[in-house]
């Protein structure tokens, strides 16, 4: 809060000098510091009546004068109390360590308060009821520590104690100097101004008080005035701004704000865990397992020829095409399908793709269970069918009054059955390769016919609700799935010759849409060349089954008339009807059948 | 994507399950490379590819100094040949605003249309059919700009505007922080601004006049047309 630097120099200076001489090298230093506006009224005031005898008073007067407008200021003066622990310099409890400038200069004002001879000191300090006692001690401590030449005039530490009166009377709280109220140091120290021989000791005092309300500790803040301008003029020595003394607002609050960061720093935690981060370990995770699963190496060749096909492989064919999903993604889709199916039976699973959501995307597979382990789809449909029931014996019992409606809703079209049709194969989704694979319901041709007419983005979350016009039976899981479905059903395509039907013996001569149910690869396929491919497509059928129209049933395709899909750059023809599969080519008319 | 870091980018991009064959990436390094030179641009985009039945168009363009000025935009069938597009005019909108269905994939196609016209002759008036021909070259010039003024957008700060009026990349632009990558606020439609002037003054005073010189996407109708897509760990994607 002093000028330490200045200071420093005084205090070398000072060994055998003149009193006044000091006084007017520090007053100089003090007019050359940045803190005029308080010394210029001291200086004023003080001029007519001391002259050459600023002393050590400025130094202290600015401070005081500070001081004292800034009782206004949310500082009640309070003793110097619970001194922060950072400024242990302003403690002239302490032992005065000679490192802090501030200390040895503030006690060497003190002291040199002290006319160097002790006995009027203590003279007039015993005269000094009890209270000061504490003050004279510690007095005494410090000038021995300091044996310094004194300085002038108490007269001004009267006039000083005259402003301070009225504003300490107030609000005083000492504990460590002085242990009750100062009123009546003041008052034995107002009648006896202008004493040469109690002036010093009523200097002291009068410092003391000064400096202890300095220290007082602000019940709102815990900052003392004292530390805060021996921080402010500390930060302004060393950066020694222009015009400082416009800009000292803004460096009183600047210092006051750097009290608090400093907690701050120390409070912050240091691990963010960023979404990124979660997912990463997530995908770590998924790269980890595939290394624990090396034991059994028999089994996994095993489930693996079976399940998965080579995904990498896939993905490298069709980049050449321009469509992927970029090496690293594929990688860790792969390694969470494998996940899936190192956790579930299936015969067969396939990357189906990706859809995109606005929240969250889903990586779709398409799983075929293996014969006989079917899933449990059955309860949900006999749910909603005593639902029905029970809503129809509701509304008759109601009737008196209201007529009764003769609308029956169409009875709900019956699912197909699981592992037929549209719910041949049964799919995975999760939002993220790591995540955990969500199986989702099967799909019903009520479904399906709503799906074909709305539009609706996902949002990638399974279990939001799908508003729309006309209504959608489900939530998004469902709508997905039914989606799914239009799009295998329409796009899924195969070589001609690739897929033969089954021949089941004796049930030829049976309705032929039964043996169309399933197919197989044809082990007699050869190939066809890649040139006829790409040049028509003939060569190219659906062997998925269509969805139709009314979705009573799913019929197998025979042609259609889509144009075509170009899905591959060498698919680029416009389209002719195909054929259906190998063995029995049969015509449109037969395609277009509804059954019930 | 600029032509300089095309690679990474489209890395970035293939998110989305549009990728292109390796043969496609190398024939467009080099010959975009070739393209800057040849037309002296500041900077050449890979704008996207557009696709049609027999033939796909891959479309670049090159930017001048000024960032905001009308682009230049090219076209190639393979990647290796450009060639200029004329630049979109509100008379190609509105005529090929007709036309639907998928592109050929030939440029010299042309769509017909038949529009009913007055004509009067002497006293009769009567209408008369009138097949429009319609170059597949305007559809593309048109449907190209609709989509760049529908959502080209750039992030903020990326671009910065100096007081002589033309607009810069801003070199010091390290991306945005992870709280500002989710805002919708802190990216711009990349075009003229058309609502900044409408914003009330209280509004404007927040903006940089620097930095904040076009639209921002928050005041999109419909909201959330553009969903900010964080699947990409390292750094987030804009898509539709």
């Amino acid at each position: 809060m002093d000028d330490s630097a200045s200071l420093k120099q005084e205090k070398e200076s000072q060994e055998a000098e003149d009193a006044e001489r000091p006084g007017e090298e520090m007053t100089a230093a003090s007019s050359q510091d940045p803190e005029p506006e308080s010394s210029e009224p001291v200086e004023s005031e003080h001029g007519p009546e001391t002259g050459p005898q600023p002393g050590s008073s400025p130094p202290w007067s600015p401070q005081s004068r500070a001081s004292a407008p800034s009782d206004g200021l949310p500082e009640p003066g309070a003793a110097p109390a619970p001194r922060s622990p950072q400024e242990p310099s302003s403690s002239p409890l302490l032992p005065p360590d000679k490192q802090d400038p501030a200390a040895p200069s503030q006690s060497d004002r003190i002291t040199r308060v002290d006319p160097e001879a002790g006995t009027p000191h203590s003279g007039h300090l015993e005269q000094i009821p009890d209270k000061g006692e504490s003050t004279y001690e510690i007095f005494q401590s410090e000038r021995k520590a300091f044996g310094r030449s004194q300085q002038p005039k108490p007269h001004l530490y009267g006039q000083r104690d005259a402003s301070y009166n009225n504003s300490k009377q107030k609000e005083l709280r000492f504990d460590i100097f002085h242990e009750e109220d100062s009123n009546s140091n003041y008052t034995l120290e107002q009648p006896e101004p202008g004493i040469s021989d109690t002036a010093p000791s009523m200097l002291e005092i009068a410092v003391q008080n000064a400096k202890a309300y300095l220290l007082k500790s602000s019940s709102k803040s815990g900052l003392n005035l004292y530390d805060h301008l021996s921080s402010m003029l500390t930060k302004i020595l060393d950066e020694r701004p222009e015009n400082a003394v416009d800009i000292i607002e803004n460096i009183s609050r600047d210092v006051k704000m750097a009290y608090f960061s400093k907690k701050l720093d120390t409070l912050q935690s240091e691990n963010e865990m960023l979404p990124i981060y979660e997912i990463a370990e997530k995908q770590k995770a998924l790269f980890l397992q595939g290394n624990l699963e090396g034991a059994d190496q028999e089994l996994e060749d095993e489930i693996a020829e079976n399940s998965l096909p080579n995904v990498m492989e896939s993905a490298f064919y069709f980049e050449q095409a321009g469509v992927g999903l970029g090496t690293d993604e594929t990688y860790r889709i792969f390694l969470g399908l494998k996940q899936l199916t190192d956790t579930h039976p299936f015969h067969r699973c396939r990357f189906w793709g990706k859809i995109l959501g606005l929240e969250m995307n889903y990586i779709v597979a398409e799983v075929e269970f293996r014969d006989g382990e079917d899933e449990e789809e059955v309860e949900e449909e006999d749910v909603a069918e005593e639902r029905d029931n029970g809503e129809s014996e509701a509304d008759e019992d109601e009737e008196d009054e209201l007529p009764k409606s003769f609308y029956k809703a169409p009875q709900a079209v019956p699912k197909e059955e699981s592992r037929t049709g549209a719910n041949k194969y049964v799919y995975f989704v999760c939002n993220e390769p790591g995540r955990p694979w969500v199986k989702l319901p099967s799909v019903t041709p009520a479904q399906i016919v709503i799906a074909r007419k709305i539009k609706k983005f996902f949002t990638g979350r399974l279990d939001a609700p799908i508003i729309s016009y006309p209504p959608f039976p489900g939530n998004e899981s469902n709508y997905l799935r039914a989606q799914i479905a239009r799009i295998s059903a329409g796009t899924h395509v195969s070589p001609l010759g690739f897929y033969q039907f089954v021949e089941e013996e004796g049930e030829e001569e049976e309705e032929v849409e039964g043996g169309r149910d399933s197919f197989e690869e044809n082990p007699d396929f050869e190939g066809i060349q890649v040139t006829d491919l790409v040049e028509s497509l003939s060569s190219w059928v659906h062997h998925v089954q269509h969805i139709l129209p009314q979705r009573f049933r799913i019929h197998p395709l025979g042609q259609h008339g889509y144009p075509q899909i170009s899905f591959l750059n060498m698919l680029l023809q416009s389209f002719d009807p195909t054929f259906g599969l190998e063995h029995t080519p049969f015509p449109m008319a037969e395609s277009l059948k509804i059954s019930t | 994507m600029d032509a300089e870091s095309l690679l990474l980018s489209l890395e970035l991009a293939s998110g989305s399950g549009q990728g292109l064959s390796p043969d496609r990436r190398a024939s467009l390094l080099t010959s975009l490379m070739l393209v800057k030179r040849d037309y002296r641009y500041d900077r050449v985009l890979f704008w996207g590819r557009i696709l049609g039945l027999v033939a796909d168009y891959y479309i670049a363009q090159g930017l001048s100094e000024d960032q905001l000025a009308p682009r230049k935009t090219l076209y190639s069938l393979n990647c290796m040949e450009w060639s200029l597009l004329p630049p979109a005019t509100e008379e190609m909108m509105v005529q090929t605003s007709v036309v639907n269905g998928r592109f050929m994939g030939d440029p010299s196609h042309e769509y017909e249309h038949t529009e009913m016209q007055k004509m009067t002759e002497g006293d009769r008036v009567f209408e008369e059919e009138i097949v429009v021909q319609i170059k597949e070259e305007t559809r593309l010039v048109s449907v190209i700009d609709q989509i760049d003024k529908a959502v080209a957008i750039i992030p903020r700060g990326a671009l910065f505007k100096t007081p002589f009026g033309p607009i810069h990349v801003n070199r010091t632009f390290d991306g945005l922080s992870l709280s500002e990558a989710k805002k919708l606020s802190s990216y711009f439609h990349f075009k003229e601004a058309v609502e900044l002037k409408d914003k009330t003054l209280l509004e404007k005073a927040d903006l940089d006049p620097s930095l904040d010189f076009m639209d921002s996407l928050e005041h999109d109708i419909p909201k959330a047309s553009l969903d900010i897509d964080q699947e990409d760990m390292e750094q987030a994607d804009g898509h539709n």
